[in-house]
């Protein structure tokens, strides 16, 4: 077998929060990238896709664990890669040419052969005459061209891209694609091995080698496996879309046999977030939930989420949230890859809105402990109105702080479509929500904002 | 955050800071006081020389050369110190807090009671006096100038997007190319709107630093400041109209070649990703960007010195010693910090604890009065504040809901915005004398003079920021002008109103310690106030009430930013977004 290019071993990424609390992004993971192979690495929002190819790429130190380039310690040695990044991060105040040369300049390359070579490599990408262009003169498609451009001129051993052609649309996404492939495959650039992260799992079976499949709370890898099909890759191609519908299965699997947990120096073990106490709430909106469980009850009440996925044409993490909120509430069951409406969710579905409202807010104060306890503390104070730092303060000891203000604004808005609470944006606080015909305890508070 | 690219001064930080931090950098406020004054008291009170300032036209030219100069110097020194102060600050996590707690406080702070004693201590450490009063001027409009655009960076630096960051790292930039390429063009427009206003400012101070006296001692410096004050005292109004003249010559000039150049070609640096539409155009940088000559001294001088600046660079990187080794070394800077941290608290406790003896001296009733003047000036500043609204938020609206009016008329506020209203105090003084009005209302005219442009300013954009599909609505449902007023227009210009308020009410406090007291035609004009105190106090060499003057008006700014100015610009950039 081949030497790997950069080898992970036992990489990990928490976050300490306090002295016995960590956050854990990353759970110690091997991985290697080998010579000659294209590695897509796929998983939901929030398993860590970034990260780990920060990690890999030098462009972060792990926590825990080592990163090796060649057998050497990343960190110590002149390592060769580039990334392409899904923002594109070109400086909008350079022309086109200029943020090419740019990491040339920074390796002290003469002016002359700069200019050569960031020249032939615009070629390559098909950029031939926009070299005195400004990116914002160009198209999505063409910028990234660019990216891909400033990311080859050094000729990396190792090309990293974050997502990049998620900000573009499907076409040229497609047409980029199929160029890259091109160039990997005629050997027209010098890269041993490109390290792709992307949502898209169509995106990985058309041009992975090899699938890395990450699961999350925290990341972790589920599956790593060999992608044989020949180029070029057919959609159509039974053999395709039995591959795709096996990810799609493997990432909406519910995770079996939760992942052992790394121990701490001091023999504490660090805390997995699924045995946490409080579930983490998907990123949904309740308009979303209803429309979902519409559409599956449209399909006769059970549906393959790979199909509906196509039928909306989302991308999963657009349609992972939905999904994973109605289950929670327990609208909504996932069996094998499939999506099974429970009768709570049909009657739901099937309701007028006032009645909607009122079986989302039981779901919502029967399944999720977040409005319980916010509901419970407005109801117990004597001004009806609570703060938003309370519960971030609770939130605090299992989520990172951009992680409690997700959680909270979702909880804001499930917790207002329910008609849970108010909440007062300017000051920051929850205010307890009278119904039409109940008596609060004590007059509530005028309500602001 | 991010700051509104319009005129505007004064910024508000997020609060990020314990209040410990608040009360170390006062302290070392107090201790700089004090150390000025304890240099000051080496300079003997022997005679200078005062230098004979003309009122002759003819002389204008060099007078105004040598303005040019100092605000040139001034500005020059503000900007370097600016970047390389923003820079530290949002680079390292050690030094943030305490160093945007200082520009939070330092901006607020009434620079003209500082006067004096800089003054002073500077003729104490030059040996030549005329060099000591230069300084002095050009630390002093300086000091005036620098924390805005030093806020301006560090907030542009800590807006800079992740990915781009990043992109550096991977590419093995080295800091001087990051800065180059990214930082410095990242933070440019912040800086060059936030540089015309410190320009300003400098003019505004230098009038004042010019000319001013402390106890018997007149000290003069050959300028236009002190060409319009002598004008002005003489009642030579030829004089003051030739000086005028000379002063609005120059702040067109100033924008016509400088700054509106600049503002056209910072649009290159813009980091939205699309084409704007309307831009700010300048013949004057398109004749630049054109001439052959600039091309080919470009080529021959700039560009060769800059590829062998990056070439050095990245020899340098590689010899570099790897990253391991040089961890070993931060034990040791934490240590240094340590020692140099401390050494510096005991030497600001104990500068601190004798300028607080100095406050000893200060009799009751005294310190009673100098509280009652604080409240006069606290009502001047707000009363100006409310005239300069009630004018302007309808003629800036008028203004910015029309593009052919705002195309003349916001080039027209920019200069007015920029002339400095010091220089036109002794003329409108004069003319309120004649009506007979005397200086306690006369002060919040001067005021007002000084305030009124930013609140014009910042309202005219706001209500071109005001989405036109809003105005539609408004249209489309005839709401009635009440309606119209309440729940589109204000609403909309809000976070810019706040933004020209604060900048207004700096201006406001700044000016008082002017507007308040006034040597005319020989005569003290003076009315009560805590700004006469200051200037008055600082007339007399009475350091003490100087010192208890001057820690009241900073308090009382420091204390309104806090409790009404950041709230109110927190909620303007939240709930009266328009994004």
């Amino acid at each position: 077998m081949t030497e790997p290019i950069i080898q992970a071993r036992q990489v990990e990424k928490y976050y300490a929060q306090s002295r016995d609390a960590r956050i854990q992004v990353i759970a110690p993971t091997d991985l290697a990238i080998f010579p000659g192979e294209i590695v897509a690495l796929l998983g939901p929002s929030g398993s860590g896709k970034s990260t780990l190819l920060r990690m890999l790429s030098g462009l972060s130190r792990p926590t825990g664990g080592s990163v090796l380039w060649h057998g050497r310690d990343l960190s110590s040695t002149e390592i060769n890669v580039s990334i392409v990044f899904q923002s594109f991060a070109l400086f909008p105040w350079l022309t086109v040419l200029e943020n090419v040369e740019a990491p040339l300049k920074a390796r002290g390359m003469e002016a002359h052969a700069r200019y050569r070579r960031s020249l032939r490599i615009l070629d390559t990408v098909g950029l031939d005459g926009f070299e005195a262009a400004y990116p914002k003169e160009l198209s999505g498609g063409m910028r990234q061209r660019v990216g891909f451009a400033r990311a080859l001129v050094v000729e990396p051993e190792v090309l990293f891209m974050d997502e990049p052609f998620s900000a573009l649309d499907v076409l040229t996404a497609d047409n980029l694609r199929s160029e890259l492939l091109e160039l990997w495959q005629k050997k027209t650039i010098p890269t041993q091995a490109i390290f792709l992260v992307t949502h898209n799992i169509e995106e990985a079976v058309l041009l992975a080698d090899r699938i890395i499949v990450l699961g999350r709370n925290p990341g972790h890898v589920r599956t790593d496996f060999k992608v044989a099909l020949t180029h070029p890759r057919e959609r159509k191609n039974a053999a395709f879309t039995a591959l795709v519908d096996y990810i799609y299965k493997v990432l909406t699997r519910p995770d079996v046999a939760p992942a052992e947990m790394p121990v701490l120096e001091d023999g504490r073990r660090v805390r997995d977030q699924r045995q946490m106490r409080y579930e983490m709430l998907p990123h949904a909106r309740p308009g979303g939930i209803a429309g979902l469980l519409e559409l599956i009850i449209d399909l006769g009440g059970r549906t393959d989420i790979y199909r509906l996925a196509d039928e909306l044409a989302f991308e999963i993490d657009d349609l992972f949230p939905i999904v994973e909120a109605a289950q929670l509430l327990g609208f909504l069951k996932v069996e094998e890859g499939d999506a099974v409406i429970t009768p709570e969710g049909k009657t739901y579905a099937e309701s007028e809105i006032l009645k909607q409202k009122e079986l989302f807010r039981k779901a919502a104060v029967d399944h999720v402990l977040l409005l319980r306890q916010i509901t419970r503390a407005l109801a117990n104070k004597s001004d009806h109105s609570v703060s938003e730092e309370f519960f971030l303060d609770l939130l605090d000891e299992q989520f990172s702080d951009e992680e409690c203000a997700n959680q909270l604004s979702t909880a804001i808005n499930w917790g207002r479509y329910a008609e849970l609470f108010d909440w007062d944006d300017a000051r920051r606080r929850f205010i307890y929500h009278e119904h039409e015909g109940e008596e609060a305890p004590v007059p509530a508070p005028e309500q602001a904002g | 955050m991010r700051p509104r690219l319009t005129l505007s001064r004064a910024l508000v930080a997020e609060r990020t800071w314990p209040f410990f931090i608040d009360v170390s950098v006062a302290a070392a406020l107090l201790a700089g006081f004090y150390a000025i004054l304890w240099i000051a008291k080496f300079w003997f009170s022997s005679a200078i020389p005062e230098v004979e300032i003309y009122r002759s036209p003819s002389h204008l030219p060099l007078y105004a050369f040598y303005s040019l100069v100092r605000i040139f110097v001034a500005y020059a020194l503000s900007l370097l110190f600016a970047v390389a102060y923003g820079y530290t600050a949002a680079y390292n996590k050690r030094l943030e807090s305490l160093m945007i707690a200082v520009l939070d406080i330092l901006q607020s702070i009434p620079v003209l009671s500082f006067l004096p004693g800089v003054m002073l201590a500077m003729m104490s450490l030059f040996p030549s006096r005329q060099l000591g009063i230069e300084f002095g001027a050009i630390l002093l409009i300086f000091t005036g100038e620098v924390w805005n655009m030093a806020f301006s960076f560090y907030t542009s630096l800590k807006s800079i997007p992740r990915e781009l960051m990043e992109a550096c790292t991977i590419n093995r930039f080295s800091r001087w190319q990051r800065l180059f390429q990214l930082e410095l063009p990242f933070g440019a427009i912040g800086l060059i709107w936030n540089s015309i206003v410190s320009v300003a400012n400098g003019w505004f101070f230098l009038m004042v630093c010019e000319m001013f006296p402390v106890g018997s001692r007149n000290f003069r410096l050959p300028g236009l400041g002190s060409y319009l004050q002598t004008a002005a005292s003489n009642g030579d109004f030829v004089a003051v109209t030739w000086g005028l003249l000379t002063m609005v010559l120059i702040i067109v000039l100033a924008d016509q070649v400088l700054w509106r150049p600049l503002i056209a070609w910072s649009d290159k640096f813009k980091f939205e990703n699309v084409e704007s539409s309307n831009r700010v155009t300048s013949p004057v940088l398109d004749a630049l960007r054109n001439s052959r000559v600039v091309g080919v001294i470009n080529r021959y001088t700039f560009r060769p010195l800059v590829e062998r600046v990056y070439r050095d660079l990245a020899q340098r990187r590689r010899n570099k010693k790897p990253r391991s080794e040089r961890k070993e070394a931060s034990k040791v800077t934490t240590a240094i910090y340590l020692v140099v941290a401390a050494v510096a608290l005991v030497a600001i406790g104990i500068l601190a604890f004798h300028a607080v003896l100095l406050l000893k001296d200060i009799h009751r009733r005294e310190f009673l009065s100098l509280l009652g003047g604080a409240g006069l000036t606290f009502a001047r500043v707000n009363a100006a504040l409310l005239i300069g609204s009630l004018w302007t938020i309808p003629v800036g609206v008028a203004i910015g809901f029309n593009p052919r009016l705002s195309h003349i008329a916001q080039p027209v506020a920019q200069i007015a915005a920029s002339f400095p209203a010091t220089a036109l105090f002794p003329l409108i003084l004069v003319a309120l004398m004649r009506l007979g009005l005397g200086l306690g209302i006369g002060s919040v005219a001067l005021m007002l003079l000084a305030a009124q442009w930013y609140i014009l300013f910042n309202v005219i954009a706001g209500a071109q920021a005001i989405p036109s599909d809003l105005r539609e609505v408004s249209a489309l449902f005839r709401f009635r002008d009440v309606q119209r007023w309440t729940t589109v227009i204000l609403p909309g210009i809000f976070p810019f109103l706040i933004t020209g308020l604060i900048t207004a009410s700096g201006g406001a406090w700044n000016a008082s310690i002017v507007a308040e007291y006034f040597h005319l035609k020989g005569q003290t004009l003076a009315t009560l106030g805590l700004g006469a105190q200051i200037s008055l106090a600082s007339d007399q060499a009475n350091y003490p009430v100087l010192l208890a003057a001057t820690m009241i008006m900073a308090l009382m700014v420091v204390t309104i930013n806090r409790l009404v100015w950041r709230p109110l610009y927190h909620l303007a950039e939240t709930k009266y977004r328009l994004d």
